[in-house]
């Protein structure tokens, strides 16, 4: 009788109690990489003058904007406990055969809907891999990401592909001040960080990122998701690869060549969990930013190249243990 | 105590407003191919001591690696820092198009240097080259031609696919070796490219030698490859199988040509280019030389330069030959 009226069972006493609010919003990976980003800006402007100027800092996101866009896109990957290696060269191949159509002849709308059809060729090719043939993704893309490279240099050749002047330039055009490309990725960012937040698809991309066998035995399904998410990078990496032509003018075999390990470092930054489960699209948005105004802070202060990659090497390590260090503490 | 005040403040104001006439001092940049390649450090030589002769300043920066764009954050860079003057080594042909044209927008002199961009030469103000480069490609081929016996199978190692100068000079040899009776015996098996990288130009020499047995000739022209191939002939110990000639730095090539491993090479003065590049700048700038084709100039130590055709100013007339008689003469 005693026992039943008492409501404080051993149990309940010895239960944790819950962390405070604050602590649960602020020890977050994504503050880490917004207190880095808020540094970052200190530091470029102590080291250089011509740094602080929002132009010329919106003008040098474009340059990575590209791999930005896809970085978000990578980031739902790898929460879903996958790994996509190859978009930079998925990019080139989708760019050379856009390229090669229009200079063939074709009109650039059916051009352009060759390269977006090329980009998803590709990411259903890494998918089926992954899914059917049941290859870790990061073997797979490793193949692919040479594969697609190669075939885009066979096309190509050695030379450059140049697009019609119309076409170019595309960073040059100003909407509300700001560059269409960086448009583009807050407007990628906002409609993912939704989907990823709120929906019950992004959930299930978390849950399937968290244990894949106790997602699909609570009747996820886990193989469709994992499909659409690799046919979305398909997708999303053909456009950034056609964005990345137009401000260049021209179209190359190594375009973005080593872009895959800035769209990792761009995830890893913003506190994405390598082994699945946990990260956010706000993380890797402010960890491109964060990247990009590192670069830059340092280029304009003439640094060295040499320094620079030191820089970022420091930034990425301090990231991974902090990021390891804030999961390992709180409870999955 | 009010007189010295007084005298004390007219001193200072009289100070400031000649300070406000003095000219601000020319900015110079020079971007090269990349960095941890020593040919560049020739030429800022050059620019370096023609800078402090005239008063001008000067800074060097370059990529880390030569890949055709990424030369363009720094060409952004170093705009938003307000140079007057851009010097640059291109890797691309036409990917800098965009960004030298708004360099010239905001009034910034836009010189290549050491080599042009063959196709685009409107987007550039002048162009400074070592020597005539029409004929680099009839001299190299003499030159590796009278190492061989004029038969023979010879190869040519290269640096970037997308160098506009080693490809001039490339299409040079070809047209040499396909017109010329005289090298009617010889045979060019392959071109192979070493990315101005000394491992990947190892690499591609062993290559050759493996897929060749009976290469007898090897054209390097560019100072790290022919540094690499020779490295290779050295310790293979088969200098009188297999002739290496190139386009090399004195002062890397000296021990090949005091142990007999290379004959001759030939090249320019890297340093002579810096310093006629700076005091043309400086004289545009000023107003003192008319960047017009027919216009003459004289520069102290080289005499008087034309202005010829596309606005291209070359240093030298020829090439220089260097081998084991000449060799200890030159310090770069």
């Amino acid at each position: 009788m005693s026992a039943i009226d008492n409501p404080t069972t051993a149990s309940a006493r010895e239960a944790a109690p819950p962390r405070p609010l604050w602590q649960v919003i602020v020890i977050r990976p994504e503050t880490m990489t917004l207190v880095l980003l808020i540094l970052a800006l200190l530091g470029a402007s102590l080291l250089s003058p011509y740094f602080l100027d929002v132009r010329y800092i919106l003008d040098s996101f474009t340059l990575s904007a590209e791999f930005a866009m896809v970085a978000l896109v990578l980031t739902m990957v790898i929460i879903a406990g996958e790994i996509d290696l190859s978009p930079a060269a998925n990019m080139a191949l989708s760019a050379c055969l856009f390229a090669y159509a229009q200079q063939a002849g074709i009109p650039i709308p059916i051009a352009i809907l060759i390269g977006l059809v090329a980009g998803l060729v590709m990411g259903a090719i890494n998918g089926l891999m992954v899914i059917r043939l049941q290859i870790p993704s990061i073997i797979v893309t490793i193949g692919t990401l040479t594969l697609y490279r190669g075939i885009a240099q066979v096309i190509a050749g050695d030379k450059s592909i140049r697009v019609p002047d119309w076409f170019t330039g595309i960073n040059n055009v100003l909407v509300a001040g700001l560059p269409v490309p960086v448009i583009i990725f807050v407007v990628m960012s906002v409609v993912l960080g939704l989907v990823l937040g709120t929906t019950i698809f992004g959930r299930q991309i978390y849950q399937i990122g968290t244990n894949e066998v106790a997602a699909r035995h609570a009747g996820i399904r886990s193989q469709r998701i994992k499909m659409g998410l690799f046919l979305l990078m398909g997708l999303v990496s053909a456009v950034a690869g056609m964005i990345t032509s137009s401000r260049l003018g021209s179209v190359r075999y190594d375009l973005g060549l080593g872009g895959e390990l800035q769209m990792v470092l761009m995830a890893m930054l913003g506190g994405t969990y390598i082994f699945g489960g946990r990260g956010t699209i706000l993380g890797t948005f402010l960890a491109a930013w964060l990247l990009v105004i590192v670069s830059t802070g340092m280029t304009v202060a003439n640094v060295l190249p040499a320094v620079q990659l030191v820089v970022l090497g420091v930034l990425l390590v301090v990231s991974i243990i902090a990021t390891n260090a804030i999961y390992s503490r709180t409870q999955r | 105590m009010l007189k010295r005040t007084l005298l004390a403040g007219l001193a200072l104001s009289l100070t400031m407003v000649a300070g406000a006439y003095a000219a601000d001092p020319v900015k110079i940049v020079y971007i090269g191919k990349n960095t941890g390649n020593p040919y560049f450090d020739s030429i800022t030589g050059g620019f370096e001591d023609a800078c402090k002769s005239l008063g001008c300043e000067f800074e060097f920066v370059a990529p880390a690696t030569a890949e055709a764009t990424s030369q363009i954050p720094f060409i952004e860079a170093q705009i938003q820092r307000g140079v007057n003057v851009i010097a640059i080594a291109p890797n691309s042909p036409d990917a800098l198009n965009q960004v030298f044209d708004d360099a010239r927008a905001k009034g910034i002199l836009v010189l290549t240097v050491n080599g042009d961009i063959t196709g685009n030469e409107s987007h550039r103000d002048a162009t400074i080259l070592p020597t005539d480069f029409s004929k680099v490609g009839a001299d190299q081929v003499e030159m590796v031609g009278s190492l061989i016996g004029y038969e023979g199978e010879i190869a040519i190692l290269s640096a970037t696919t997308e160098a506009p100068d080693q490809n001039k000079w490339i299409v040079g040899m070809n047209e040499t070796l396909k017109s010329d009776p005289k090298y009617a015996k010889m045979t060019l098996v392959a071109t192979v490219y070493g990315d101005d990288q000394p491992e990947k130009s190892t690499t591609e020499m062993e290559a050759l030698l493996s897929n060749y047995p009976n290469l007898k000739g090897v054209i390097a022209p560019t100072t790290v490859g022919i540094a690499a191939a020779a490295q290779v002939v050295q310790s293979r110990g088969i200098a009188d199988k297999v002739k290496v000639t190139g386009l090399g730095l004195p002062s890397e090539m000296r021990d090949f040509i005091k142990d007999g491993t290379v004959t001759a090479f030939q090249l320019w003065s890297p340093y002579n280019e810096g310093w006629l590049a700076a005091h043309f700048a400086v004289g545009v700038l000023g107003g003192t030389i008319k960047n017009e084709v027919g216009a003459t100039f004289d520069v102290p130590n080289l005499g008087t330069k034309t202005i010829d055709p596309m606005n291209s100013i070359n240093t030298q007339a020829g090439l220089t030959t260097f081998d084991a008689k000449n060799i200890d003469e030159f310090s770069f």
